[in-house]
């Protein structure tokens, strides 16, 4: 304890995109206080995507000529293949996730509350429905928060990661109760979305408080190098453990720890339940991955078959609550609770072909998510989005190729051949099967003929059933959702014709220790 | 002086903000409960440093607290404006999104 503390040496180069991230975030939050008001949004939108680009250069310049499997941060910050693939996988779905909510063109305005002070239902509301300006600070937010999910999936040791998880979960509570139109329900979601946060992330806390009871360190290695072979206290061990993962399978809305869900899916403003949806998965997953990988791989005996379990929940109760849905944003969420639990089959494979499975699925599940909400922003009447599944009955009527995209997304949410569901589909069940997980394959495959029953009848509904005479209009997106819908089924196409190349990408390395 | 005696008593007190999260109808009676869960953290890790020896574990309480503080900023802003909206800060009150 008596020698002086001495910095770590940091590897900027290999940090750099998150850097950018957060400097860029840093910097939006002072524009918001010197820019006038009329520009603000202008230039938020330029510097956000300035920055999520420039961050991926830097991360390409890093994949190529820098080291590999490297740590930086004295071993806090890992820098090994998986985290750099998640890094370009957050720093893509946040591309368009920004693009989703620049746009102006479909809500006058922007999805976002003109001002969040105002009291909703007031006159002053009403006014400010109709004003074309919207709250700014949304991107800074937004940037903080990717740049959050980009530590949380790299973290090497459990401190950064609650720290990470704070920073990338605070502005998601945030943005969900700024909606302009139907401000309630997006407040009851913010409330919510807050309230089961912070409690699932004292939960993780508590989990990271008794490990390093019982390693006397938070470093994931050194957890599971106290785990091989000591005579400590498994109770410490198994205790912590299961509470730290509740906190991750929180934020994955993994099985039974999913009841925010469907909830915040749905009272969220659209571009924010894309963001949500596809980034959040992403972080949270790489995240378990990272933990049970590094920290608990040596002991996965006593463990797997309650994880086995927690899958198998999670597919279950996915599909199965999905068919009741009436609303296209909760059946989404839903969905979403089902594909976790596929995810976790990935994960559970414990190997390297389970890595490159689970990444390729976030990857995939992405794209095909950020599209499909991009598509649901489009379908409204006079008070704003219209989800309930029965307005969107004999859409492909009223409009062939809005329907033809949100049928292709669901098809590929399905995994049906020809979409980037299927071959992730695949991947996943093989690297389960395996690794010997063969009954949890096979329930995956039920639990997926289930789900591809509710996808179906969304089909069904746009193109067998004739249009409601007073039914919502597709509004003619703007360029900004245009390019976020394209992005994401060209992604999802691409992916489902041509998946070897993302497939090697994904499969170049494992975790660093 | 066991520090064994500080363990029990963080989990009694990490029970106690479980248990008030989980039966309590305000938001900001929850939201305090959450606070004690945290706090819980805080002697579980500060108790740690000491069986253990090194100073890992006080480092991190600091960082809880701070991490803390921000939830506050946050979470009563968000208590805060949905009160407005509703005159009441009940949890049962906020139920419009369900099934």
């Amino acid at each position: 304890m008596t020698t002086p503390a001495s910095l770590p040496d940091i590897d900027y180069a290999g940090v750099a995109p998150v850097l950018i991230i957060l400097g860029a975030a840093c910097i939006g939050v002072l524009l918001e206080a010197f820019v006038p008001r009329s520009q603000r949004w202008a230039v938020q939108v330029v510097l956000s995507l300035l920055a999520i680009v420039v961050a991926a250069i830097a991360l390409g310049a890093y994949l190529y000529t820098g080291p590999q499997n490297t740590s930086t941060f004295a071993g806090s910050i890992a820098l090994d293949r998986p985290a750099l693939f998640l890094w370009g996988t957050l720093l893509a779905l946040g591309l368009g996730s920004i693009l989703l909510i620049a746009d102006r063109v479909v809500e006058p305005g922007g999805a976002f509350v003109a001002q969040a002070g105002i009291r909703p239902g007031t006159m002053l509301d009403k006014e400010q429905a109709n004003r074309s300006s919207m709250q700014t600070e949304v991107f800074p937010l937004a940037l903080f928060s990717l740049a959050g999910m980009m530590i949380f999936c790299s973290a090497n040791d459990l401190l950064s990661m609650f720290v990470a998880l704070e920073v990338l979960s605070l502005p998601l509570y945030l943005m969900c109760g700024l909606a302009r139109r139907r401000r309630l329900l997006s407040q009851e979601a913010a409330v919510k979305y807050f309230l089961l946060g912070a409690f699932a992330s004292a939960f993780f806390l508590y989990g990271v408080a008794l490990l390093y009871g019982y390693a006397n360190s938070v470093k994931l290695a050194d957890i599971a190098n106290a785990a091989g072979g000591t005579n400590r206290s498994d109770a410490l061990l198994f205790l912590g453990m299961g509470l730290l993962l509740i906190g991750l399978l929180f934020k994955g809305s993994v099985g039974p720890f999913h009841t925010w869900t469907p909830d915040v899916y749905q009272g969220a403003p659209t571009p924010m339940t894309a963001f949500m949806g596809a980034c959040t998965k992403v972080a949270a997953f790489g995240a378990i991955l990272r933990v049970l990988m590094v920290a608990f791989g040596s002991t996965h005996w006593e463990w797997q078959t309650i994880m086995w379990v927690v899958a198998g929940i999670s597919m279950l109760l996915g599909a199965i609550l999905g068919i009741t849905q009436t609303d296209v944003k909760r059946m989404i969420a839903y969905s979403s609770v089902a594909h976790a639990g596929f995810l976790l089959v990935g994960v559970l494979a414990l190997d390297g072909s389970g890595i490159r499975a689970t990444l390729f699925y976030l990857i995939s599940y992405g794209f095909t998510t950020i599209a499909a909400f991009g598509v649901v922003s489009l379908v409204r009447d006079g008070t704003g989005e219209s989800t309930s599944l029965s307005s969107w009955a004999g859409l492909g009527k009223r409009s062939p190729l809005l329907a033809g995209i949100f049928t292709f997304l669901l098809l590929a949410l399905a995994g049906i051949p020809l979409t980037s569901g299927f071959v992730s589909k695949f991947v996943v069940f093989a690297a389960g099967m395996s690794a010997g997980i063969t009954p949890l394959v096979v329930l995956g495959l039920i639990a997926s003929t289930i789900a591809a029953f509710f996808y179906l009848r969304v089909i069904v509904l746009m193109y067998f059933s004739e249009p409601a005479a007073d039914g919502p209009t597709v509004t003619l997106p703007g360029m900004y959702t245009t390019a976020a819908i394209t992005l994401g089924t060209l992604v999802t196409l691409l992916l489902g014709v041509y998946p070897s190349f993302m497939l090697d990408w994904a499969g170049t390395g494992g975790f660093v220790v | 002086m066991t520090p064994t005696y500080y363990l029990v008593l963080s989990g009694v007190l990490f029970t106690i903000g479980t248990i008030g999260v989980l039966v309590r109808r305000n938001a900001i009676v929850v939201f305090m409960c959450i606070e004690l869960m945290l706090n819980a953290v805080n002697l579980t890790l500060v108790t740690f440093s000491r069986i253990n020896g090194g100073l890992d574990g006080q480092i991190m309480a600091f960082f809880v607290m701070v991490v803390a503080a921000a939830e506050v900023v946050v979470g009563l802003a968000i208590i805060t404006s949905i009160f407005r909206t509703r005159r009441s800060a009940s949890v049962d009150d906020s139920n419009l999104l369900k099934y």
